[in-house]
């Protein structure tokens, strides 16, 4: 994880609807390749609206955007989203669709031929640990809600893309499925050697799972930084009270395993 | 009973062929208008108020009424086109039907296009995008799909009432399932009516399932099942339309008013013009304007109309003369204008007359209207659908300073039973029904003479007005039916004779045959 260039490269980015207060006001945020960040803060702090911002789902107001060097106003909205993967959260995959169907989705849009496409899905499958017989012609609704974020993540990498947006995409399982879903999809980004920036509310499953974290409020990055510089910083109010609960948890864990 | 139902059958290919081709057509263009509209409407929610608004509208209007007016606008158009390009359309029978019956088919399937599209779950439809959909692709792979049970639900319903609607197109010329409905009401064969609600109810059915089919097919992805729908629907229609296709196109076209004297008359012609060797073909049901603007046109060749209705709706008189000068003038009239034939009068005149039940008319010392006009106050009166309506009417309340203490419309057939029983004390009956000797009533007297003459006249089409095959054919008819023999083949074809009017116009035949040769 050495230094290189940004792949993902927010520069005094703003966008407001109207007269109201801004969503985003002049963030600068640079993502490295490789990298896995987490982007922290509460519902209403703008953390989608930069997400959404990458794939063209929204432009922004005033500063740019830049993918793999290039400003994603020069590029044409559809390519760019066929080739940045997307875990929407609440999963979001197409009911009337099977789940081979769904992962298939993207390679479809790009022309793939058809044996590759089928290849695709059965490696994919494979990759995020479902059954190929089992699963492959289920419909979403079929599916727990585990299997169906497992399906989510398979079609976000379906196409083979370098970078990987993921919107709060684990936070409406239970903690088991969701702490085994982190860790596989941790394993994922490594070995495929994904850039990875994922949207979430939980400070914990951030500083488990990313390399760095940047921390967002009214529209405003607040902090930055590895999980470790967090735990043992003390920037900002806010911050400080993020990483309470955390660390509670860890010194309350530590005490009970103490002999 | 069994008679009843071998000669519905017999016309089951003719009414259901044009019903079929009539709806299936409505139903094809409506959904090729509403479907872009609805698609168009999307994101344009002004539009989509505009559009639900105006459909809304069209279907406040009640079917009958929304197809009738379609006759006189495409009329109009036609003599638009006639005067600009030389040549012109029928605005007879399908177009108007099609026209209206399109209409009739939008409410429910942009209703449901646009609820069903707008239903989406916005996060799916966000996610289309985010997987690198294109606009149209996302409507086309998830938001059609999506909605489709809301839409195919939209096209049933219409399909289900423009077949229904449909039965009403018979009264502008086009022949359907109404056919069966509209004569049988006037002849009281209710044989003929069920069989022709059962037709379109079981026609109304089979479209539904395989529309059904259709959809069950196209949301669990069953190929072979849309293929079977479809395939159905394919083979409904053609087993309906084809039959008709093949049918040589007849000679000649008869038209008929919806009432059971016009349909004996008109059977009376066809199978005088059969007997010469000639094929033709009955259109019936058609209203007073509609069946003159239709001779005119040439879409017909020949009807049955009478005197005063061509002198008070055609000529717009509100004088009446003696008949056979009403007769010289209005010939004279029809050819100047509109180079129609008059070949001349059957014999028998078909007046509206006011009558009630003989022994009421004793007790109360009335004989003529200016008698009916002293008890006018405390009476009811009951007419048909036109009557109240027409410069008849007007006429002799002026004449007479007739009112009634209530007025009241009317299928006829129902009239005379009405005044028979007391529901009514006075009915503006015909001269020419045999119902009114069946039912004991008596015509009172129009010393004013605020009515004109109702003589029955056979006019031929501006197009025929030199073909001697049909002239000759038709000849044999004037001044041969008198009155008497009017009314007793006109009581055989009504509820209570039993005889269909084809029966009843043979009959009258023989009897013109037997009262010739004395």
């Amino acid at each position: 994880m050495t230094d290189t260039r940004p792949v993902i490269a927010f520069d005094n980015v703003s966008k407001s609807y109207g007269g109201a207060a801004p969503v985003l006001d002049r963030v600068s945020l640079d993502v490295r390749e490789r990298e896995f960040l987490a982007i922290v803060g509460p519902s209403g702090s703008g953390k989608t609206t930069l997400l959404r911002l990458v794939n063209r789902l929204i432009d922004p107001t005033e500063g740019s955007v830049r993918v793999e060097g290039q400003d994603v106003q020069s590029l044409g909205a559809v390519s760019l989203r066929r080739r940045i993967g997307y875990v929407f959260q609440g999963v979001g995959l197409f009911p009337h669709m099977t789940v081979a169907e769904n992962i298939a989705i993207t390679p479809t849009l790009l022309g793939w031929d058809g044996a590759r496409i089928s290849a695709r899905v059965d490696t994919l499958l494979d990759l995020v640990r479902l059954d190929r017989t089992k699963h492959r012609d289920r419909f979403p609704a079929q599916l727990s809600g585990g299997e169906g974020q497992r399906v989510g993540v398979a079609r976000a990498i379906a196409a083979e893309p370098k970078i990987v947006l993921m919107d709060e995409p684990f936070g409406a399982l239970d903690p088991l499925t969701r702490d085994a879903l982190g860790e596989d999809y941790r394993r994922l980004h490594d070995e495929l050697g994904l850039t990875t920036v994922m949207i979430t509310h939980d400070m914990l499953e951030a500083l488990l799972l990313a390399d760095r974290i940047a921390v967002i409020r009214d529209g405003r990055i607040v902090a930055e930084g590895t999980p470790r510089a967090l735990m043992n910083g003390e920037q900002d109010e806010y911050v400080r009270e993020l990483m309470a609960t955390p660390r509670r948890q860890a010194e309350r864990l530590k005490t009970l395993s103490a002999p | 009973m069994n008679s009843q139902l071998t000669e519905a059958l017999a016309r089951l290919p003719a009414y259901l062929g044009g019903h079929v081709a009539v709806s299936v057509t409505a139903l094809l263009l409506g959904l090729a208008i509403s479907l872009p509209l609805a698609l168009l409407s999307m994101r344009r929610p002004a539009l989509r108020n505009v559009l639900l608004g105006a459909a809304s509208v069209v279907q406040t209007i009640p079917s009958l009424a929304l197809l009738a007016l379609f006759y006189p606008l495409l009329l109009g158009l036609a003599a638009l086109c006639e005067r600009a390009f030389g040549a012109s359309f029928s605005a007879l029978g399908f177009l108007p039907s099609v026209l209206a019956l399109t209409l009739y088919s939008m409410l429910p399937v942009l209703r449901n296009t646009i609820t069903g599209l707008n239903g989406i779950d916005p996060a799916i439809a966000e996610a289309a995008l985010g997987v690198g959909m294109t606009r149209r692709q996302s409507l086309i792979m998830v938001e059609l799909p999506l909605a489709l049970p809301v839409i195919m639900a939209g096209i049933r319903t219409a399909a289900i009432w423009v077949i229904g609607a449909a039965t009403l197109s018979t009264p502008i010329g086009q022949t359907s399932l109404g056919n069966y409905i509209f004569t049988g009401l006037q002849t009281q064969n209710w044989v003929s009516v069920l069989f022709g609600c059962v037709a379109a109810a079981v026609f109304a059915l089979a479209v539904d399932q395989l529309l059904a089919l259709m959809e069950t097919g196209l949301t669990r992805r069953k190929r072979g099942w849309v293929a079977a729908g479809g395939a159905g629907l394919a083979l409904l229609t053609a087993a309906a339309v084809i039959p008709g296709l093949s049918q040589t196109r007849a000679t000649y076209t008869i038209g008929a008013k919806p009432f059971t004297e016009q349909y004996v008359l008109a059977s009376l012609i066809e199978q005088r013009l059969r007997a010469a060797g000639h094929s033709a073909a009955i259109r019936e049901g058609l209203g007073s304007g509609v069946i003159f603007n239709a001779l005119r046109a040439g879409e017909i060749d020949a009807y049955v109309d009478y005197s005063g209705t061509i002198w008070t709706n055609q000529m717009h008189r509100t004088d009446a003369g003696p008949r056979a000068e009403v007769l010289a003038e209005m010939a004279k009239w029809l050819m100047q204008e509109y180079k129609i034939a008059m070949l001349g009068g059957l014999g028998f005149e078909n007046a509206y007359a006011l009558a009630m039940p003989r022994g009421r008319a004793q007790a109360l010392g009335i004989r003529t209207l200016a008698d009916l006009a002293r008890h006018a106050a405390s009476l009811s009166i009951a007419g048909d659908y036109e009557f109240f309506g027409r410069p008849e009417w007007n006429a002799v309340r002026k004449a007479y300073g007739i009112g009634f203490r209530e007025q009241r419309q009317m299928q006829p057939e129902f009239m005379y039973a009405a005044a028979s029983h007391g529901d009514v004390d006075v009915i503006a009956g015909y001269t020419s029904d045999g119902r009114i000797a069946q039912f004991e009533l008596v015509v009172l007297d129009d010393p004013r003479h605020a009515i004109p003459p109702y003589d029955a006249v056979l006019l031929v089409s501006p197009k025929r007005m030199n073909d001697e095959a049909l002239l000759a054919a038709l000849r044999p008819l004037v001044d041969a039916i008198d009155v008497t023999a009017m009314r007793a083949a006109n009581l055989r074809a009504s509820g209570g004779g039993g005889a269909s009017p084809g029966e009843a116009a043979r009959w009258l035949w023989t009897e013109i045959e037997r009262r010739k040769g004395r």
